[in-house]
């Protein structure tokens, strides 16, 4: 793959499960090109470096800072951001469990927040807390004090795995 | 904070990045996990005309047990690193300290080259790669490679032997050795923060390998014997090491740490084999 | 365990007072908000860069845009000669002749100050053109420190004013020189509080638009209040007040105060709309934001008590110095008088006597940060009342609890005026005692202290200011300068309540919410007066100054919601509830208090009559001729609302300077690793009464945060500025902000004292923490630390280097021929790097000294040289490439030989700028003859870093810029031999020892 510095190229992806596409020159941060060209404002930037991790975005199923990567590297692959988490009816069940643990103030950090989660949760089902807030360090949230944030992961942790029992039992049966 | 307008290459194999960084010169900027260099991009303090992504090359994305190394593609990432079911039996001492690199936001995308190439003095990466004695595998030209040992590869701040029509294609880790214990320990501000003192230690029967990061402009390994006088030859290190004062921490503070978490790092093993022991669970239970 | 302890009253029955999820989360959580940069923008609408000053203090001599303009995609460039053709100075809170405007126009007074506004296509192409904006300055010398500025009479911020010190004011209150006279001991501290902000999340927004045929502004920005600052900047666009339509968004992404100050940058958008004749978007970056948006004021206090030997205290006198930065920024000096009425704490201190300077300093100016003036009050107060025990050898507990003020002295005057609403602090004290765990946690001291561990517990008790006395700010001037300006007081709060034809109640407040979750609260509140369901209550919380109730005191700032927002939501709910009973009472000819409000319902308890209440209040819509004669249909209403308790300061200096004082009682316990010094903190109880709690999940919310930022303020966060003015805290791997595993979690108690001045009996809770946080934090550690280390010398943030510093580390001596000395021994670094080395060269002193001069050799030997130009004897400019690893830039630099000694000395100067920074350095050097005819090159060099590179690359100066020096001598030695080359010593130890063959 080839594309020229001063040339806005075509780059399509799987964005929440439909594949969408946009153009973008090849500087373009994933984040802005998220944002601005395909509208998913969902998404948000807080400090272009990497550090806060307000941006993070799944690529590939993987926990990822949106701006630092670029659209074109998106390019073929698979993006979910925080606008895939929900049913049209329901949220799920992070973000009730955000809700019912006042896991968000202002709510700028959460996007990124919950992508981290949904990736850690699929890999730690049953995580500790000292893991729980580890995995959390790679993001800055300002209102919170975390406290929330780490009941409300804990709390799905939980249930799903008591979920997941009772699935279990039943198929013994 | 937006990055200068460049060409973009993502070549598929090591041969098509290493001609297009051949054909590009001075101008061009390899990019791999992008977990430095992006952030170094959106500030301007880079402003490369050509950015060759070789993270896509498949044939750079493996870990390999051989005789005496573990050999990792490098463009493998930290967390396929730091997923490999061996690595806490093979490489004691990366398993503890690379639950120490970033965060695992970043650990996803940052790959084991590019830490290796960045050279960042306080990387944890390039301290290992210096204290166990391993290589880097450079390849240019027609297949022709060459192997820089660790400690000769780290050349200053962010600066390496890498010949600019170079590319990183391997990083050999020495596999631990029967009889040695390797801990690892690291103070910095917060969690996932550059090391303020990073140090590393493998030791033996008789000696100890230490490795020391965050001080001077490049990881320094200096081996110590365990029947000297090792608060003496801990001072010396301390004191060779350059250390500078920074909004973080004062040169003294760090050649204190130097002295005193080197010497329970070395000596005061039940603690932090039991330190270690906790990390390397953590570090599976993260899978 | 359990971290939250409720010992109030539970209100079962009623929806005020119950904890409520909140309404604004599912779109917060479905990534629905619309925060500023969410939202559409008109079409053709451009894009701003700033063009930010690299130097702290410098006299702007040309600024130079011809190039930017050619450059693709830009549209136009604004600077200060077209903002002083279309605006006027920002106004100032004290009488003198200093100017602030939205851009340099004179001179630039710190690093980051905007100089010219970019307008291109979209952010790419404006971030294009900054370096082709050629900004030419004249370097001033720049002060740093706060006493030194206000010592200084030679460098001055505002020639004008001829002194650095802008406003000094004192005031006394009781007798206190007699209370010192008379003490039996006298003690006195001082403390430095350090820089630091809140750093919300979200950075700046501003949309601009002007239109020419009205001559008005339109502009949306993330602002957070006060409003009061809407009228500075009507008045620096110099239209009215209905010619600058300001907008805000529904969602912030955090503010803590700081969105206050994105207001210069309303204006430079406007302005710069008005410029180029479109829409202009600026998004603030987090570089921007860390060197230029805002901060809290540092502050150096000296205090001074006056007690009897029981630790009762009689007098206080505090002497603040404010550093408020380059600027006195609206509504500045506020930080220094916004505590002004409780200065003397939760304690009954008849005495007090005060001296507040406000000194201008080459630092970002200050502004609106969460806690504003409680952090820096108290950590001085606690930090004494904790130095008075020790001296008494007494409980620093004991010592709070004998001054507290009584619990029947409430509502109590204090000394300067403030009048404490109501509490019962010795009660809370004992509260906090018995459910925080106290007894424990001192046995877990006295345990880890039996073990040689480093282990303390520090307390702080406050009071927590809420609800702003808008004439505070107005104690800066003298009670005649007061006069003559007309009285300043209250805090006007407004709330809007409409009922459509189908019956659906919207909401509107002026409160600008930052993240709190206002829409809850005021769907609780107006849910419980109209008997309705919170679903069926809309909150609207955008605000639009061209079409809302506002006044100057709207906004988000100084804990104001729930005491006087909800208040007057409450009182606006009440004026609908009213006219709807009255509709019922006649229709059904009750009397209007048996009309009742449940359920969606509207009926009489009797059960005779009912109706929904959509029904009745779309009665007023769709059959006005059906009501009583004194409806006059539709229904609306608005509710302003202004505590009488807030007065204008008096002719004796007395302020009641806030309307609600809520309590808090801290305490916790800390260790310290003896080896790291770094401070763990084993359990923090918070203990607040602010009254009656709304939703006591939020006031958890808050508590919660506040202390999470309290945390980072004690430990982590600083903004550093190196001597030169330079900034060096320009990333978020510079500037700390604590994670999840830094904070721990509080356990949080709380207790209710209504306030009897507000419509609920709320008070502010947002901000407590924030103020007694950082000093009970440092009180432990002082605790831990003993009575072996200064007192003045526990400064925040307390870092592990710092901490393990105060410990006194016992070095070891430099073995011989290791290492270098040490350059200088104080701590923090700063932007001025210092070192020498030395390289042997084969070659006689002549040969090498000669070489030096040739100007082909000079150019071979700079690294990354690509042209060199003479332009005068041995001066030169250089075009020059340089950095390290995969930092690069291009210098446009000058370099200059000097002090020529043939062939024993001479010295290589350099200076340059780039769009990454600026570097000025000079290398003495020194030629010695050595062993066969060849020479030892020994030189020093001292390097100054600023602008962009060394607020982002600080830990990597020093090593980069030695590695780059090295290099001109090891190519000189290499050129002048033919490649024979000697590394450099330094070099030549790190590399042996690289290898492992030292073994020692």
């Amino acid at each position: 793959m080839h594309v020229r510095g001063d040339e806005r190229h075509r780059v399509t992806f799987r964005l929440n499960g439909r594949e969408r596409s946009g153009r973008a020159e090849p500087r373009m941060q994933l984040c802005d090109f998220l944002r601005h060209e395909l509208g998913a404002t969902g998404t948000h930037v807080g400090c272009e470096h990497g550090v806060c991790g307000a941006c993070t975005v799944l690529v590939d199923g993987r926990a990822t800072r949106s701006c630092l990567m670029l659209a074109v590297q998106a390019d073929g692959r698979s993006v979910e951001t925080v606008e895939s988490l929900a049913g049209d009816e329901e949220m799920n069940d992070l973000q009730r469990a955000f809700r019912e643990h006042h896991a968000l103030q202002c709510g700028f950090c959460t996007a990124g927040i919950l992508m981290s989660c949904h990736e850690f949760l699929g890999r730690v089902p049953d995580p500790s807390e000292a893991q729980v807030r580890d995995m959390l360090s790679g993001h800055l949230c300002r209102c919170t004090g975390y406290t929330g944030i780490v009941r409300a992961v804990l709390e799905v942790a939980r249930a799903r795995q008591q979920a997941n029992r009772r699935e279990n039992d039943a198929c013994s049966i | 904070m937006k990055p200068c307008a460049f060409d973009y290459y993502r070549p598929q194999t090591r041969r098509e990045a290493i001609d297009r960084l051949i054909e590009s010169g001075d101008d061009a900027r390899l990019v791999a996990g992008g977990q430095s260099l992006m952030a170094v991009l959106n500030m301007r303090l880079a402003q490369p005309r050509i950015l060759i992504d070789v993270g896509a090359i498949d044939e750079l994305r493996y870990i390999e047990r051989r005789d005496d190394h573990l050999a990792i593609g490098a463009a493998t990432t930290q967390a396929e690193l730091l997923e490999y079911a061996a690595l806490a039996d093979e490489l004691p001492l990366v398993a503890q300290a690379l639950p120490w690199v970033g965060h695992f936001q970043t650990r996803n995308r940052g790959t084991v080259g590019g830490s290796i190439a960045h050279a960042d003095p306080s990387a944890e990466l390039p301290l290992c790669l210096a204290t166990l004695g391993g290589e880097v595998v450079l390849e240019t030209r027609r297949g022709k490679s060459r192997r820089v040992a660790g400690a000769d590869f780290f050349q200053g701040v962010l600066t390496t032997a890498r010949r600019p029509d170079e590319l990183i294609t391997e990083v050999r880790f020495p596999l631990k050795r029967e009889g040695h214990a390797y801990r690892f320990r690291e103070v910095a501000m917060r969690h996932g923060d550059f090391a303020i003192v990073a140090l590393a230690a493998d030791i033996g029967e008789s000696e100890v390998r230490l490795g020391v990061g965050g001080v001077a402009d490049r990881p320094v390994v200096r081996t110590l014997s365990l029947e000297g006088d090792l608060d003496d030859a801990l001072n010396h290190l301390a004191w060779s090491l350059g250390a500078q004062d920074d909004v973080h921490a004062s040169a003294a503070y760090r050649r204190h740490l130097v002295r005193e978490l080197g010497r329970r790092l070395i000596v005061e093993a039940p603690t932090f084999e039991q330190q270690a022991v906790e990390e390397s669970a953590d570090a599976r239970a993260r899978r | 365990m359990n971290t939250e302890v409720s010992l109030r009253d539970e209100q079962s029955c009623s929806l005020i007072g119950k904890r409520q999820a909140r309404v604004e989360d599912e779109a917060l959580l479905r990534g629905l908000g619309r925060y500023a940069d969410d939202l559409a923008v008109p079409p053709g609408t451009l894009h701003a860069a700033i063009v930010r000053s690299p130097h702290a203090h410098a006299r702007l001599k040309r600024v130079a845009i011809e190039a930017a303009l050619g450059l693709p995609g830009v549209r136009g460039v604004l600077t200060g000669e077209d903002v002083k053709r279309w605006a006027s100075p920002f106004a100032v809170g004290v009488r003198q002749p200093m100017e602030h405007w939205c851009l340099a126009v004179d001179k630039v007074r710190y690093v980051g100050e905007p100089v010219a506004v970019v307008i291109a296509e979209d952010r790419y192409l404006a971030e294009d053109a900054l370096d082709a904006v050629k900004v030419e300055y004249e370097i001033l010398p720049a002060l740093v420190d706060p006493e030194a500025a206000a010592g200084d009479r030679e460098t001055l911020l505002h020639d004008a004013v001829g002194d650095n010190v802008v406003n000094d004011r004192h005031f006394r209150y009781g007798d206190p020189e007699a209370a010192f006279r008379t003490a039996d001991r006298t003690l006195s501290l001082k403390v430095r509080y350090p820089r630091s902000s809140c750093t919300p999340i979200e950075c700046y927004v501003v949309v601009g638009q002007y239109d020419a045929a009205e001559g008005g502004y339109d502009v949306m920005a993330n602002f957070q209040g006060p409003f009061a600052i809407h009228s500075v900047m009507a008045r620096a666009l110099q239209v009215p007040g209905n010619r600058l339509r300001l907008r805000t968004p529904a969602d912030s992404g955090g503010s803590f105060g700081i969105k206050q100050g994105v207001f210069p940058y309303v204006v430079t958008m406007a302005l710069a709309a008005r410029k180029v004749g479109a829409p202009v978007k600026w998004v603030e970056d987090r570089l921007e934001h860390l060197q230029g948006a805002s901060s809290a004021t540092n502050r150096v206090t000296t205090i001074d008590a006056a007690f009897d030997g029981e630790g009762q205290v009689s007098a206080l006198c505090f002497d603040q110095l404010d550093d408020c930065g380059a600027y006195l920024r609206a509504p500045e000096p506020a930080t220094t008088y916004r505590m002004h009425g409780n200065l003397t704490g939760a304690y009954a201190i008849p005495h007090l006597a005060v001296r507040n300077r406000i000194v201008m300093t080459n630092k970002t100016p200050s502004g609106l940060n969460r806690g504003f003036g409680g952090p820096q009050v108290y950590f001085a107060l606690e930090r004494l009342m904790q130095r008075i025990a020790i001296e008494l050898d007494l409980d620093p507990l004991e010592v709070i609890r004998r001054n507290l003020v009584p619990a029947d002295a409430f509502p109590y005057r204090c000394a300067a005026g403030a009048l404490l609403d109501s509490g019962d602090y010795a009660h809370g004290i004992e509260l906090g005692v018995e459910h925080g765990g106290l007894a424990e946690l001192r046995a877990r001291r006295d345990a880890a202290c039996r073990e040689g561990r480093l282990y303390g517990i520090g307390y702080c008790v406050a009071v927590e200011p809420s609800i702003s006395n808008m004439g505070y700010i107005t104690m800066a001037m003298t009670p005649e300068e007061r006069r003559r300006a007309g009285p300043k007081n209250g805090a006007v709060s407004t709330a809007t309540i409409s009922v459509d034809p189908l019956g659906g109640v919207s909401v509107h407040v002026s409160s600008t919410p930052q993240g709190q979750g206002h829409r809850t609260v005021v769907a609780q509140v107006v849910a419980e007066v109209l008997g309705i369901a919170i679903e069926a209550i809309r909150v609207d919380v955008e605000l639009d100054t061209g079409k809302d109730a506002w006044s100057i005191a709207s906004g988000n700032y100084s804990s104001r919601f729930a005491g006087a927002v909800a208040g007057a939501v409450h009182k606006a709910a009440l004026k609908v509830r009213t006219r709807l009973a009255a509709i019922a009472a006649a229709q059904w000819r009750v009397e209007q208090d048996d009309v009742r409000f449940a359920e969606g319902r509207v009926f009489t308890l009797d059960g005779a009559h009912s109706a929904s209440f959509h029904r009745l209040a779309g009665a007023t819509h769709w059959a006005p001729g059906t009501l009583p004669e004194s409806e006059a249909g539709g229904l609306r209403e608005t509710a302003f609302w202004t505590p009488a308790e807030l007065t204008a300061p008096d002719d004796d200096e007395r302020i009641n300077s806030s309307l609600c004082y809520g309590f808090i009682f801290d305490y916790c316990g800390v260790e310290i690793d003896a080896v790291t010094g770094q401070v763990r903190i084993d359990r923090y109880v918070t203990l607040h009464d602010a009254g009656r709690m709304l939703n006591p999940q939020l006031v958890d919310g808050q508590v919660r945060g506040a202390f999470a930022q309290a945390v980072g303020a004690a430990l982590y966060e600083e903004f550093r500025y190196g001597e030169d003015g330079s900034f060096a805290s320009g990333t978020l791997a510079d500037y700390l902000i604590p994670t999840s595993v830094e904070v721990p979690e509080p356990v949080i108690l709380h207790m209710e004292t209504p306030s009897p001045f507000t419509p609920l009996g709320a008070k502010g809770v947002g901000e407590g923490n924030n103020m007694s946080t950082p000093v009970c934090i440092a009180n432990a550690v002082a605790d831990a630390l003993g009575e072996g280390v200064d007192p003045g010398a526990i400064e925040l943030p307390l870092t592990p280097s710092k901490v393990r510093t105060l410990l006194g580390i016992d070095e070891p001596a430099r073995p011989e021929g290791v290492g270098e000395e040490p350059a200088d021994a104080a701590a923090g670094g700063g932007s001025k790097l210092t070192a020498s080395d030395s390289v042997e060269i084969p070659a006689s002193p002549r040969q090498v000294f000669d070489s030096i001069l040739d100007p082909a050799t000079l150019q071979a030997i700079i690294p990354g040289c690509h042209a060199l130009e003479l332009t005068g004897e041995n001066t030169y400019r250089a075009d020059v490439t340089v950095g390290v690893g995969m930092i690069r830039a291009r210098f446009d630099a000058r370099v200059e030989l000097s002090e020529l000694d043939p062939p024993h000395a001479l010295r290589l100067s350099g200076a340059g700028s780039s769009g990454m920074g600026n570097a000025d350095g000079a290398a003495r050097i020194r030629l010695s003859e050595i062993e066969g005819g060849h020479t030892r090159l020994d030189y020093d060099y001292e390097v100054t870093i600023g602008g962009k590179i060394a607020s982002v690359g600080g830990r990597m100066l020093s090593s980069a810029s030695k590695m780059i020096i090295g290099q001109i001598f090891s190519r000189l030695s290499q050129r002048v031999s033919g490649g024979r080359v000697r590394q450099p010593l330094l070099q030549r130890l790190l590399g042996r020892f690289g290898k492992g063959g030292g073994k020692s």
